[in-house]
């Protein structure tokens, strides 16, 4: 066809950009970028009906359309509203949206065990970063917090209910990538807990993917339990030939040092997968030599994860000469004495990635910097 | 193994002809309705199971179902199941003193059964006979107008019934 | 004088819930008149012309919600009955059901026809357990005699109506979860839009309406619509079912036709015959528990100082702030002995029990509001709390997928509004509190009019 296609206008924050008619506001604001994108706990682009549930992604819409220009009578769920041609949407520039946000962040973590220090998900959590963007400093919740039995899901998947934020996205992701769905959402209301109803794993092999949609700790590889902090690993992108149909091969290794802790799909600036992987990929390829090896993920700057590039660090400046009027402290103990761990003529800043055990073995000193 | 006898298999493809084709999971609600009243006033995984099959779903569809709806019993229950309400309207008119009558009554808590397996106590909410305040469902019939002398007629007629079918 | 009846005016000939009695009292002429004289077209415009507004508790005008339903071509649509009653204090529908069940059906066969539905359902809450077996010899009576089944009156006309019991889940009668329930689903509101005017039940076109909606159709189309609408005041047309029940001497389900006065409606004998024991009014909740309730003296006159009227405008003039509404019509009375702390408590609890869990404000403020008032109620509240309880309130409403948000804020709101003193005087006073009630106070004294 020779026409064409009519855009739409639409204008969040007072920012104007055309996007193609059914696109969702959500969707609109995520290609301007930035802080106009809202935050979306439950939506998933990947995952059909998924969407409307956790509230967070709550804007103002302004004035409907062109056409109906009357502003509508309340907030509505960005994901799941499509943009109209003239659309005015009012994100962070609505007061009313700040206060509901912060309202809705507030009510996720009202039960929410906040155990971060002991969880596996810390550090690329969306609920931690969402309270740290939207929320306020503490809770004025006062009651014992719900918690859950606990409940089995099998040899790779660890389910941590009492994290759960019932986003439904792992219940879509078994309806649409499985052919068989074992788990789902059990009970109604405030109990309402994601469970098999009586025991049993999962066991279908993409159901490791529902450990990458998950937001928060609630689902978590069991291959990867407490064995280290993701801050501490570096992200390098890899494929290999997948002989599973479905599978990309397309996945990030997770390195400390030459060891692989854990694989993860390839994840998009928003959080969400770029390409399903099988668990095969996921929970049994973890040499270097399985791999073919792509370079390093490019991290966000403001995530934990890039932290663990040391390169640059400046030393902050000693203070405890000048609090002590210009003396030096008395020693009771040089550490060096009687630990090999920690040994001071290795600088770590000299590093450009995570520090590993081997920088501390005899030789490590003398390992090339680079 | 656990079946529907003929007559109620009868029954379920009865329910399923009233939706559309292919559209039998439908018939679900009704159909756990059945097998709670054939299978001992509770669902069992196993009657879960079955009416799973029945209707050609997956075991966890109806397990999703049958938690969220409040009438599924997913614990066995007494005998006679005395369900009363607790929300404004009833309290209004009383409904926490029957409540309590009942309690000392059959010396059970709420959610208790009786040792003898005759009698569940369970709160609920509304249950739609506020005007006949207070009230309670038993079995598939509302029990209106509670007063404590009413509770003891009603525990009496459960106890003659059961001895009458025993 | 009583007010004309229009649903409830045979209710009491015996007999009237088996067919011959009921035809012989003249059922089933509107289903002749309007499958013989007119066009579906025809159906809802008389509907429009009445001006009903849907008696389920939104209001909504009915014959606009029919005209938005799509119609493609070679695509079933359907009409689903909302018998899903269970707004605290609303038992109206029941009443219709149980007592008046060809009357029902009777209107459904009419709407059918308005809206081309061959499959109407009846969803009807699992609790009324008995009454589906009265509907279903009511539709089987029905169909016996010609009025249902294929080709009726041999007008080409093919309708059937099958009843589906639903299992305990008040968040079943709005109406998404409504269609997600009759799909054999959890009873999760669907996130709107898609429409059920355009996607409802099986993706297909559907009509939700209330059970009192439709049987109010048959008295539209036997005296035309415009008949219909001069009958109560302003947009407040025809007759309205109310089911009392608190505190009266009469608790039952009365018909109205919105233009008594809400004193009348309590202490006039023909309705609610006052208060038992002496007792003195001290508030009601005039529309369903999730109104706001409102003390004696804002109830009985508007802020404006006028007598407030029984119907849709004047129980709703002055807004949140001074007013409420008329909802599904569970009109509940709370006498100088009851407890508002209490009461919004079991309230809360209610809706903290029926929220579906599916959206973030609902599941877990329901909870928090109600064990705050159970701090409150029990004496272990804190004068905190209640500014606290009102901002909780305040974010679960209008940020929720389905309006059960709303219900759950607003009795809060309107407890802690209008009777703000009696929840301070529980955090101050907690031991007294639990042997004694806060009684009446000031609720019934007169107002100070403020000048329009």
């Amino acid at each position: 066809m020779a026409d064409e296609k009519k855009l739409f206008k639409v204008t969040i924050d007072n920012i104007t950009i055309e996007v193609e008619p059914g696109t969702s506001i959500l969707q609109a604001a995520r290609k301007i970028g930035g802080d106009v994108a809202p935050p979306a706990m439950c939506y998933y682009t990947k995952l059909k009906g998924s969407g409307g549930k956790c509230r967070t992604c709550l804007v103002e819409v302004a004035s409907g359309s062109t056409a109906d220009p009357r502003p509508m009578p309340k907030l509505v769920a960005s994901c799941r509203t499509n943009v109209m041609d003239g659309m005015v949407v009012k994100n962070i520039t609505s007061e009313k949206v700040i206060d509901a946000r912060n309202g809705v962040v507030e009510m996720l973590l009202i039960n929410h065990p906040l155990d971060c220090p002991i969880c596996d998900q810390a550090g690329e959590c969306h609920l931690q970063d969402l309270s740290y963007e939207h929320g306020k400093e503490g809770t004025r919740y006062e009651f014992e917090r719900r918690t859950f039995k606990k409940h089995d899901l099998g040899p790779y998947i660890q389910l941590h209910m009492t994290r759960c934020i019932l986003c439904y996205r792992c219940v879509f992701t078994a309806d649409q990538l499985t052919e068989k769905r074992v788990h789902g959402v059990l009970d109604r209301g405030d109990h309402s807990e994601i469970a098999t109803y009586i025991e049993k794993s999962l066991e279908n092999d993409f159901i490791g993917n529902i450990i990458d949609v998950c937001p928060v700790g609630a689902l978590t590889d069991k291959t990867f339990r407490f064995k280290n902090r993701v801050w501490f690993l570096n992200p390098v992108d890899a494929h290999r030939d997948c002989s599973h149909p479905k599978c990309s091969g397309k996945v990030t290794l997770w390195y400390r040092g030459e060891e692989v802790f854990r694989v993860t799909a390839r994840k998009d600036q928003w959080g969400e997968v770029e390409d399903w992987i099988c668990n095969e990929c996921r929970f049994e390829k973890k040499a270097t030599a399985d791999w073919t090896i792509e370079g390093p993920t490019k991290v966000n700057r403001h995530s934990v994860i890039s932290q663990g590039h040391y390169v640059g660090v400046v030393r902050p400046q000693e203070a405890l000469y000048d609090v002590m009027g210009g003396r030096a402290p008395r020693l009771l103990m040089d550490i060096h004495d009687v630990s090999e761990v920690n040994r001071p003529e290795i600088d770590l800043s000299k590093l450009e990635r995570p520090a590993h055990s081997t920088d501390f073995e005899s030789n490590g000193a003398d390992r090339p910097t680079k | 193994m656990i079946k529907f006898s003929d007559e109620k298999l009868k029954k379920v493809d009865e329910i399923v002809a009233r939706y559309p084709q292919g559209k039998q999971k439908s018939a679900l609600l009704p159909v756990l309705h059945l097998a709670q009243e054939e299978f001992g006033g509770w669902l069992s995984t196993e009657a879960m199971d079955y009416v799973a099959s029945l209707l050609k779903l997956e075991p966890i569809e109806v397990y999703e179902v049958a938690t969220f709806y409040s009438m599924y019993n997913l614990k066995p229950v007494g005998r006679y199941m005395f369900e009363v309400c607790q929300t404004g309207p009833c309290m209004l008119r009383g409904s926490d003193q029957i409540i309590d009558y009942i309690k000392q009554k059959l010396n059970i808590g709420i959610g208790e059964t009786t040792p003898d397996g005759l009698f569940t106590l369970k709160t609920v909410e509304c249950l739609g006979a506020c005007g006949y305040a207070p009230m309670m469902q038993l079995g598939k019939h509302f029990r209106e107008h509670l007063t404590p002398e009413k509770v003891d007629a009603i525990i009496e007629e459960c106890r003659r019934n059961t001895a009458a079918n025993n | 004088m009583g007010s004309r009846k229009l649903l409830l005016e045979k209710a009491h000939v015996p007999g009237i819930r088996g067919y011959d009695v009921y035809r012989r009292e003249g059922g089933y002429r509107s289903v002749e008149k309007a499958l013989k004289t007119m066009s579906p077209d025809q159906v809802t415009e008389e509907v429009k012309k009445s001006g009903l507004r849907g008696r389920g508790g939104a209001g909504f005008p009915t014959g606009m919600k029919w005209s938005f339903l799509a119609k493609p071509e070679g695509v079933p649509r359907y009409l689903v009955c909302n018998a899903d009653e269970s707004e605290p204090g609303t038992f109206k529908d029941r009443y219709l059901m149980e007592f008046l069940p060809h009357l029902l059906i009777e209107g459904l066969i009419v709407s059918s026809f308005a809206l081309g539905s061959k499959s109407t359902y009846i969803y009807i809450r699992g609790e009324y357990a008995w009454i589906p077996d009265i509907l279903e010899q009511a539709i089987a009576e029905a169909k016996n005699n010609g009025w249902l089944g294929k080709n009726i009156l041999g007008t080409g006309f093919d309708c059937e109506i099958y009843v589906h019991r639903g299992a305990g889940a008040y968040i079943c009668g709005e109406e998404t979860a409504l269609i997600e329930s009759l799909e054999g689903k959890r009873g999760n509101p669907r996130i709107k839009p898609p429409f059920p005017a355009v996607k409802g039940v099986w993706d297909c076109p559907t009509v939700v309406n209330n059970v009192e909606t439709l049987a109010a159709v048959v008295p539209i189309i036997n005296e035309g619509g415009e008949a219909y609408s001069k009958i109560g005041v302003g947009k407040s047309t025809g007759t309205k079912l109310l089911s009392a029940c608190g505190n009266i001497n009469k608790p039952g389900v009365y018909e109205i036709d919105m233009t008594i006065s809400v004193e009348e409606f309590i202490f006039s004998d023909e309705y609610c015959g006052g208060i038992p024991n002496g007792k003195r009014l001290k508030a009601c909740i005039p529309g369903g528990s999730s109104v706001p309730i409102l003390p004696a003296n804002l109830l009985l006159k508007t802020a404006k100082g006028e007598t407030r009227i029984m119907n849709y405008e004047s129980l709703s003039d002055g807004g949140f702030a001074k007013g409420s509404m008329m909802g599904s019509g569970g009109f509940i009375v709370l006498d100088e002995d009851q407890c508002v702390v209490r009461n919004t408590l079991t309230l809360a609890r209610f809706y903290r029990h029926e929220s579906c869990g599916q959206c973030s404000p609902c599941r877990e403020g329901t909870g928090w509001m109600e064990k705050i008032l159970k701090n409150i109620e029990y004496g272990k509240g804190k004068s905190s709390d209640i500014d606290l309880l009102w901002d909780i309130q305040r974010k679960i409403e209008g940020n929720t997928i389905c309006p059960l948000g709303d219900a759950a804020a607003w009795p809060v709101a309107a407890a802690i509004r209008h009777f703000r003193d009696e929840f301070e005087w529980h955090v101050a006073n907690p031991i007294a509190s639990q042997n004694r009630n806060f009684g009446l106070a000031h609720y019934a004294d007169p107002l100070e009019v403020v000048p329009a």
